[in-house]
């Protein structure tokens, strides 16, 4: 079987954003850019899918700017076969990018799609419950563990009240939790490898999808600032200030 | 046209969510419906009846529901979204699951974990961890919102909705529910809980998490975690703070050996009161707790608790 992933090009987990002094959006400019955290997990699952023989081929997508062929190399690196890359520029909403993939998934027909449970910039957490939706299929989120055989795929997802357990038919959408597993660091050799493996470009209109955002964003700002509070010395300290000063205990 | 807000419930009993995910829809004003789904849940359904602004209260009772299973949810409330403008869920793990499997069928954008309604059609949201608050107008035709849950104050007990049973809709017989592995637990929940107090990195086993559960007992807390704390297997998955875990915004938040890293600030930051121990003074959590003590926690927390105990706790 097939199995396909989708990784968005992302601001780094570790950068400090800054919004914008005119408050239309957040700066990008110069700031380190990688793959969402929650796709290097859907990425290491599918390599090790293969490396089981559970899955035949990977395939992975990235939609963005041209700079995302990075994140498509990335994949590679870590046991990708190959890539797709959907060029667009600016804004993209959960919703075009679900109905590109759909279109990829028609064409590709994978027995499963691994997507992030979020992407961490705009952190919409839509894009996998849309893109299964728009194909009927059935969707296993938020994935602690996955169980795969022939017609059916078994997901332990992360849910409110602890962990549950799901059984879904192929084809199925999986988004994937921190706790899936660890992904690997890709080694030097394979990232090497990984510049020969072939990167197919292709735009929105070559799926006849629309990318323009419905949703206008009149203004980005900053959360109001939480000031440091005071150092007490002791524990008790503690204790009497949260009963006498704060009055929370 | 009216507003649908999908409830939060065991069944047997409404989750709090759904009061404050209610008052949201309030604020968009029309009327304002609840629709119960799941299994044996007469008894959800009549506390959904009582909170006020409430007109209507859907209840579809069947074992296709009884896990809220994201693609039975779907078509459930596709067959209902033709009478509403807007279609309301809490940001809960059900909410994140269902919800957009229906923006997209009605092929509206999902508005993700709303912290505010501006208007009618005019919402503000966290995006980057919430270091940065977007505020969007959504287009004409129908709205499919999930609701931050911290930021809405829970609607009041005192109304008296009517109650419409609605049919199930077909069974689309692509997934099944094998099982469940609940936390159990005496305390609060994370998300209603007055107190919380979390353990991170720092606490370096899950044996040693009986020094907060012992504070938690004395201030009827929740106890919470890190990422870190979760990886490392010393609690469950379900005690995770933070942008990618829960977010929670008590009376007060107590993180003990937790560094205060951006994601976690993402699921606290708005708590009222922060009280950090930390034995590093340049912990970033230092940066937004009132209260801090720079100590080893292994030393501080069980002084805390012995003073707790003297102040008559
Ligand atoms: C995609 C993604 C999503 C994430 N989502 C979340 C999330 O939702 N929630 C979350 O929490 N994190 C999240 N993280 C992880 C986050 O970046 C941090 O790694 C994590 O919060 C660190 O946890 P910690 O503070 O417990 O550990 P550390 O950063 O290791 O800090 C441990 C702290 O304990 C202190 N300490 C150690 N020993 C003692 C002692 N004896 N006494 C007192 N203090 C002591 C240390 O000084 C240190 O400050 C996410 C990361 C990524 C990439
Ligand atoms: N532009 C994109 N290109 C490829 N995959 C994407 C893109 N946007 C979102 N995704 C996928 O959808 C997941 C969830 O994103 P979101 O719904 O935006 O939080 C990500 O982890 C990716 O797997």
């Amino acid at each position: 079987m097939k199995v396909l992933v989708p990784v968005k090009r992302v601001i780094d987990y570790n950068v400090k954003v800054r919004v914008k002094a005119d408050s239309s959006g957040v700066d990008l400019a110069n700031v380190k850019m990688s793959m969402n955290p929650f796709d290097e997990i859907s990425v290491e699952e599918a390599v090790r899918l293969k490396e089981k023989g559970k899955a035949t081929e990977v395939v992975v997508v990235s939609i963005g700017p041209a700079q995302a062929s990075e994140t498509i190399r990335t994949a590679l690196a870590m046991g990708a076969d190959r890539g797709i890359l959907v060029k667009v520029e600016g804004e993209l909403e959960p919703l075009a990018v679900a109905k590109i993939l759909k279109a990829i998934c028609e064409a590709e027909k994978p027995g499963l799609a691994i997507l992030g449970k979020q992407a961490i910039d705009d952190d919409s957490n839509q894009t996998g419950q849309m893109l299964a939706a728009l194909l009927g299929w059935a969707q296993g989120t938020f994935a602690h563990n996955l169980e795969l055989d022939d017609s059916s795929a078994t997901i332990e997802r992360e849910i409110d009240g602890g962990l549950q357990t799901v059984k879904v038919k192929l084809p199925a959408v999986m988004t994937t939790d921190l706790r899936l597993n660890e992904p690997r660091y890709a080694s030097l050799p394979n990232i090497m490898k990984a510049k020969k493996k072939p990167i197919d470009e292709k735009t929105a209109a070559d799926y006849g999808v629309d990318t323009t955002p419905r949703l206008k964003v009149l203004k980005v700002t900053e959360p109001p600032k939480r000031q440091a509070g005071v150092k007490v010395k002791t524990a008790a300290e503690l204790v009497e200030k949260l009963k006498n000063e704060a009055g929370v205990i | 046209m009216a507003a649908l807000v999908i409830a939060e419930h065991t069944n047997n009993a409404l989750k709090d969510a759904t009061a404050k995910t209610v008052t949201a829809a309030t604020q968009i004003g029309g009327p304002v419906h609840v629709l119960v789904a799941g299994h044996n849940c007469a008894a959800a359904a009549e506390e959904a009846r009582k909170l006020s602004g409430v007109e209507t209260v859907l209840i579809a009772d069947s074992p296709l529901y009884a896990k809220m299973l994201a693609e039975p949810m779907e078509a459930l409330l596709l067959s209902l979204a033709d009478s509403y403008d807007a279609l309301l869920a809490p940001a809960t793990t059900n909410g994140k699951n269902y919800m957009p499997r229906v923006a997209a069928k009605l092929d509206v954008p999902q508005i993700s974990e709303i912290l505010g309604v501006e208007g009618p059609s005019t919402f503000r949201r966290p995006i980057y961890a919430g270091n940065a608050i977007q505020t969007i107008e959504a287009p004409s035709g129908k709205k499919v919102i999930t609701v931050r849950t911290t930021a809405f104050k829970a609607a009041e007990t005192a109304g008296s909705a009517a109650l419409h049973q609605v049919p199930a809709a077909a069974d689309p017989g692509l997934s099944s529910f094998v099982s469940e592995e609940l936390s159990k637990s005496d305390r609060p929940e994370l998300t209603a809980a007055k107190i919380i107090i979390s353990g991170g990195r720092g606490m370096q086993s899950g044996d040693n998490f009986q020094l907060l559960d012992r504070i938690a007992d004395k201030l009827h807390a929740a106890v919470g975690a890190s990422r870190a704390a979760v990886d490392a297997g010393f609690v469950p998955n379900d005690y995770q703070v933070g942008q990618t875990g829960k977010v929670v915004a008590p009376e007060l938040y107590i993180a003990v050996g937790i560094s205060g890293a951006i994601q976690h600030l993402a699921g606290m930051k708005d708590s009222k009161v922060i009280a950090a121990i930390n034995k590093d003074e340049e912990a970033p959590i230092f940066q937004v707790a009132d209260y801090g003590l720079v100590a080893d926690l292994f030393k501080a927390v069980p002084e805390f608790e012995e003073a707790l105990t003297k102040a008559g706790y």
